[in-house]
């Protein structure tokens, strides 16, 4: 991740809010556009900064993880359950977070373990979380009637919260927040901590990592399921903190536009949670395009992010390049 | 036994048994789910109730088994396309969009034109349906081809901007502008883009779908090009070390793989919705590359697992009606059958089977896994 794609994707945010800005009907104040924005794209960045996180640690360890929208969708069932069993909403995080792990043990035990392709392992994860979930929830949400446990609530940061256009920045819900503090954290533990280098290792060279004396398979189980924890906490926002229901299918891709968020951030927190506000904002304006007055089609907005990433993805701004040993199962021998 | 037929007996053992497995355990779901009456042989009555109620929702009069044939045919058409691109090394998730633009493409020509007779409208409708989703799924063998674009990401990248396409024309330019519709959807395409019925009920897209999957077998296994085209599927360094157009088998299989879901979107236009409606080609991805994987990616095996996807899917509405379990344990059983085929391991470890043997393995019909598409990253 140099600072050019840094520099790149803020641009491109900015590109957004400013067009925005531009094409807003004259109806329309500025403040409410941009406050608008704002709101929307930080909350729909939420789940993609957690997916992608989730990912970022599975696939640094050499570990391809198109299972994220398999483990999100699981994992905001087990919240939506576990926060209606108990109506406490912490303890549906928690429920969300072992739901995710569970998922991600499952994936590394088939691609890790048993050397399953790793699409395929995340393949059966997707499938597998749509049909457990779609069943459970009419199975057992509808026959006994759970009803959700209601919302996170938001956490304001007084003063700063009531200040005009900036104020949702400051005034998120817990998630939203640890969203935000795990980017951090994570480029602190990969870049700058003896385990995150022996997972960087890992996922570029594993038989050079091996002969270091670096457990190849265990480091990959941790990381992994670390992930899948994240990814646990990315699912309990969709139940615990944006509706306080369960719907089938609910993630509704998430998962996979946070990987794409993830290849576009080149594999480093501080990327793919800049790709994910792009992400975030190209939907704000998709989903708000109708009521700023804006004439472009919110559909056309609604391609940019993909685009964009098979762009980048080809090579034509900057290429990025994944961990070495993504996609290749480690043999010890 | 000679090794080829023991090697060919176990492929066939192994799907066979994780089907048996899944609905074994797909049983006891459903006891699990069931109501608690009349002692310790209600359950097993109740599920023995619920499977023979799958088999009579699918092949138990003559409606219900047209229903499943209807059903098989995308299914066979999508699971042949990811079929084609696993064996090119090419790992296709994209079958959703390259439905959805076949099933556009198709529909457009459909009821745009309208002066052409049957026998040029009904080949130029398919035709374009083809063509649409060849470019859609070149795309992606092209940029995995030149620039090294991982094709799992950009085929679900496609997917995406084919969504949002088929959103903007859909209700825009190709929207059905009668007053009595209200959903965004093309109007119905001229009577001369329809499949003509075989049998009252039946579109004739299911001789065309037979056809199709044996022209893939031929072209896969009687021609230079399947023939390399599987080559560069094992290995595409050897490949290009004799003399193969790595690139070029590449775009061709993606291209092709493409192609055959464009027919699958543009089949359900002629034959059966006879328009293209927002949102119908959700789905299609993920089943069609279990049913290449339960197939393990050869033509015999994809066209019994798209029989079998569509006979559980037709049969679980009566399932649902007369056990009230909800149509969602299909899903269930199809997610238990593809994890033991992915892990056959756990099949061999059930019933005591043997290792893989090493022919099986060369033979890629063992695991799904293109080795190309594992080795190159992405």
């Amino acid at each position: 991740m140099t600072r050019g794609r840094f520099a790149f994707i803020i641009g491109c945010i900015g590109m957004l809010v400013g067009g925005a800005e531009v094409l807003r009907s004259p109806d329309v104040s500025a403040s409410i556009v941009a406050a608008s924005m704002l709101a929307t794209m930080l909350r729909f960045a939420t789940p993609l900064t957690l997916g992608a996180l989730a990912g970022l640690l599975c696939e640094r360890s050499g570990v391809a993880n198109i299972a994220i929208e398999g483990m999100m969708l699981s994992a905001a069932f087990g919240a939506f359950l576990g926060a209606a069993a108990t109506k406490n909403l912490l303890i549906g995080v928690l429920a969300g977070m072992a739901v995710g792990v569970a998922m991600a043990t499952l994936h590394a035990w088939l691609s890790v373990s048993l050397r399953v392709d790793q699409i395929v392992s995340g393949t059966v994860i997707n499938i597998m979380a749509a049909g457990i979930t779609g069943f459970l929830s009419t199975e057992v949400v509808r026959r006994q009637a759970l009803v959700g446990a209601g919302l996170l609530p938001a956490l304001r940061i007084p003063v700063l919260a009531d200040l005009p256009v900036v104020g949702p920045v400051f005034q998120q819900q817990p998630i939203a927040w640890v969203s935000l503090l795990l980017v951090p954290i994570t480029h602190l533990v990969i870049f700058h901590t003896p385990w995150g280098l022996r997972l960087r290792s890992v996922g570029e060279l594993p038989r050079a990592a091996h002969a270091a004396g670096i457990n190849v398979i265990r480091t990959r189980y941790t990381a992994v399921m670390i992930g899948g924890a994240i990814a646990g906490i990315g699912g309990a926002y969709f139940t615990l903190e944006s509706v306080p229901a369960f719907e089938p299918l609910m993630t509704n891709g998430r998962g996979f536009i946070a990987l794409a968020a993830l290849i576009f951030g080149g594999w480093t927190p501080a990327g793919a949670w800049a790709a994910s506000l792009l992400f975030g904002a190209a939907n704000a304006l998709h989903i708000n395009a109708q009521q700023f007055g804006i004439p472009v089609p919110a559909q056309i907005v609604g391609m940019f992010p993909y685009l964009l990433t098979i762009v980048i993805l080809a090579g034509v701004i900057g290429r990025v390049s994944p961990p070495a040993a993504v996609g290749t199962p480690y043999e010890a021998d | 036994m000679t090794q080829a037929v023991r090697t060919r007996l176990i492929g066939g053992l192994i799907p066979s048994l994780a089907i048996v497995t899944a609905l074994l355990i797909g049983g006891v779901i459903i006891w699990a789910s069931g109501p608690r009456l009349d002692g310790p042989w209600f359950g097993i009555w109740f599920v023995v109730e619920a499977y023979q109620a799958l088999v009579e929702g699918a092949f138990g009069s003559r409606a219900s088994t047209i229903d499943t044939v209807l059903r098989t045919v995308p299914y066979l058409f999508t699971g042949l396309a990811v079929m084609v691109g696993f064996r090119g090394g090419m790992f296709n998730i994209g079958a959703e969009g390259q439905l959805a633009v076949g099933a556009l493409a198709s529909a457009w020509v459909g009821f745009s034109v309208t002066s052409l007779p049957l026998i040029i409208h009904l080949p130029l409708v398919l035709l374009t349906g083809c063509l649409a989703g060849a470019i859609w799924g070149g795309i992606a063998g092209l940029l995995k081809a030149r620039t090294g674009a991982h094709e799992v990401i950009t085929t679900i990248m496609l997917n995406y901007v084919g969504g949002q396409l088929a959103a903007y024309l859909l209700n825009g330019v190709l929207r059905d502008r009668s007053p009595l519709n209200v959903i965004a959807q093309t109007p119905k395409v001229a009577e001369t883009a329809r499949l003509p019925d075989l049998i009252p009920g039946l579109h004739s897209g299911v001789i065309l779908v037979i056809g199709v999957a044996v022209l893939v077998w031929f072209v896969l296994w009687k021609t230079t090009t399947g023939f390399e085209l599987r080559m560069v599927g094992i290995n595409p360094d050897a490949a290009s070390y004799a003399g193969v157009n790595v690139v070029r088998r590449m775009t061709w299989a993606m291209g092709v793989s493409g192609l055959l879901a464009g027919l699958a979107g543009a089949v359900q236009v002629a034959g059966v919705n006879y328009r293209s409606t927002l949102g119908f080609n959700v789905g299609y991805g993920f089943d069609s590359i279990a049913i290449a994987l339960l197939g393990r990616n050869t033509v015999s095996g994809v066209v019994l697992s798209s029989i079998l996807f569509a006979a559980l899917r037709t049969g679980a509405t009566k399932l649902q009606f007369r056990t009230q379990i909800s149509t969602d344990i299909i899903s269930v059983i199809q997610a238990l059958v593809l994890l033991m085929i992915a892990a056959d391991q756990i099949i061999r470890w059930i019933y005591r089977i043997g290792p893989a043997q090493p022919e099986a393995v060369a033979d890629a019909t063992s695991t799904a896994a293109p080795v190309a598409s594992s080795e190159s990253g992405r």
